[in-house]
């Protein structure tokens, strides 16, 4: 797989790192309602779905850059790639 | 029709005429007691010991292709039980036990090969972990024995021992462990079921589940509305898109794992080896191919096949386990979806909603476990209970704390 990087253009995907469902940027807050469920949720439940998946790859042995890279679970494609960091400022978050 | 060997000289006399397809092609039912979702080896495993252990009939097992077109007929055909934690060796002992009298009651050849598993060491680290999991094997009323680097060499003398960086300092081996041939475990359990008055249903996809306050009482399919005293759903690779027809999330992605076969060869590799510095498990097919793997590609992926960084991985740990192997040509590669779980364990467990059960998250070890599986299914599906040795497979072992972490990695599914 290539990924697009926003900043360095097409790099191949072995210089990445992957964590997971991009939505693992929204952290619950540990003084919010019912922490524990909350975090059992964000750590373990995934939708996982077959299709438009958005994730989070980390640029390792490059620019250590987040990237958001939305992929085709089926077909390994990918359509979209973002810095994480705009992404999480876009959705509300601070830093 | 019983298959023995006379049967096989009468059928060679008159013409081979005898031989019948080995299961029906039945039209579904309106309403069974019993549904499996997922006609792979642990489906049909479970169709096929709730009808002969725990007495029922009225079963059904729904399948979106054909039987055996997943990973049953995907993997590379390990048996084994050479586990540590109490939540998984008693389980995987059972699983191997009923491996060992699996043709016989079944009636069919599986072609189930007791050679040895041998994962070697290259550490004094290493080493001392194989003799803690050997004991907790021989606690566990399994096999296992613990080889220095001579004994390692007698058995297979042709591997690297003096490898600078990662030298063969012995393994751990378990006798009883060894290979299976995968297709046939399929149409075993599919013929046992059959015979004992089980539908199997090809051609089928469940499409929802019709759930009343509460309670499931059938599936939606692409042949029409089945009622059903009682839906399990078994279906590893796709568990999250089933059950999310269920409204459930489950702790698990679906990533992609790639196995190998070589052109064929004399025979060389008498057991299953696995390589302790780098991912890469192999033995070699009755046919005469090598049959390895190594890692998950490492992404989220319902694709059923891989990318090339993960090819170029496993090769060079083959070649660096087995130098002989930089000869030999790679004759095919395919891959296969797991549900990889957030600690690297099943789930076999009822669900909040009555009538509605679940066996998946396998992570990439779910063709070993294909009997006990289907066993201890079958017991949850009829008693509601789960089976004595896998009491640690809950859903909710995350909220409380209780992971079955075999490899003490944490919750990232990625790394199972």
């Amino acid at each position: 797989m290539i990924i697009n990087h926003p900043l360095l253009g097409a790099r191949d995907a072995q210089e990445f790192t992957y964590l997971g469902d991009a939505s693992l940027i929204h952290r619950p807050d540990w003084q919010g309602e019912d922490p524990s469920g909350q975090f059992h949720d964000y750590l373990y439940l995934r939708d996982n779905p077959a299709g438009q998946h958005r994730e989070l790859w980390f640029h390792e042995v490059g620019d250590r850059s987040w990237l958001v890279v939305t992929r085709n679970t089926l077909t390994h494609e990918i359509t979209n790639v973002e810095l994480a960091r705009d992404v999480a400022r876009r959705e509300g978050r601070g830093k | 029709m019983r298959y023995s060997g006379i049967r096989v000289i009468k059928e060679a006399l008159s013409g081979h005429k005898g031989w019948g397809p080995l299961w029906r092609d039945p039209e579904p039912k309106p309403h069974y007691d019993f549904v499996i979702i997922g006609g792979g080896g642990h489906g049909l495993a479970t169709a096929y010991y709730l009808a002969r252990e725990f007495g029922e009939s009225r079963i059904a097992v729904l399948e979106r292709g054909w039987i055996g077109g997943g990973n049953v007929g995907r993997n590379t055909t390990i048996i084994r039980s050479n586990y540590l934690l109490d939540g998984n060796e008693p389980f995987y002992e059972f699983s191997l036990k009923l491996w060992e009298g699996l043709e016989q009651d079944f009636n069919y050849n599986a072609m189930v090969s007791q050679r040895g598993i041998l994962n070697l060491v290259h550490t004094d680290a290493q080493r001392d972990a194989a003799r803690r999991r050997g004991n907790a094997m021989i606690l566990n009323g399994s096999d296992a024995e613990l080889l220095d680097t001579e004994g390692v060499r007698k058995l297979y003398p042709f591997l690297n021992f003096d490898n600078a960086r990662f030298p063969i300092k012995g393994g751990l081996l378990q006798r009883r462990g060894g290979t299976v041939r995968h297709d046939a475990v399929a149409w075993g359990y599919a013929r046992g079921a059959d015979q004992r008055g089980v539908d199997i249903i090809q051609n089928c996809e469940a499409t929802g589940f019709k759930i009343e306050d509460g309670k499931c009482l059938g599936v939606e399919t692409t042949r029409g509305f089945i009622g059903a005293g009682k839906v399990g759903v078994s279906v590893a690779g796709s568990s999250s898109r089933v059950m999310a027809l269920a409204g459930m999330r489950l702790p698990m992605e679906s990533h992609v794992l790639q196995a190998f076969v070589s052109e064929g060869l004399k025979p060389v590799l008498p057991g299953v080896i696995t390589y302790g510095a780098g991912h890469f498990y192999c033995s070699q097919s009755d046919k005469g191919g090598l049959v390895f793997g190594g890692d998950i590609d490492g992404y989220n992926s319902y694709a059923q096949r891989g990318n090339l960084p993960v090819i170029e991985d496993v090769a060079e740990g083959g070649v660096s386990l087995i130098p002989a192997l930089g000869r030999v040509r790679l004759l095919r590669a395919w891959g296969g979806i797991m549900d990889m779980s957030m600690d690297g364990s099943p789930i076999i467990d009822n669900t909040h909603i009555e009538g509605l059960s679940f066996n998946g998250g396998w992570c990439y070890g779910g063709f070993k476990a294909t009997p006990a599986a289907g066993w201890c299914f079958a017991h949850l599906l009829k008693t509601g209970q789960p089976h004595e040795t896998a009491t640690a497979y809950r859903f909710d072992r995350f909220r409380r704390g209780y992971m079955i972490d075999e490899k003490g990695q944490g919750a990232q599914p990625n790394l199972h």
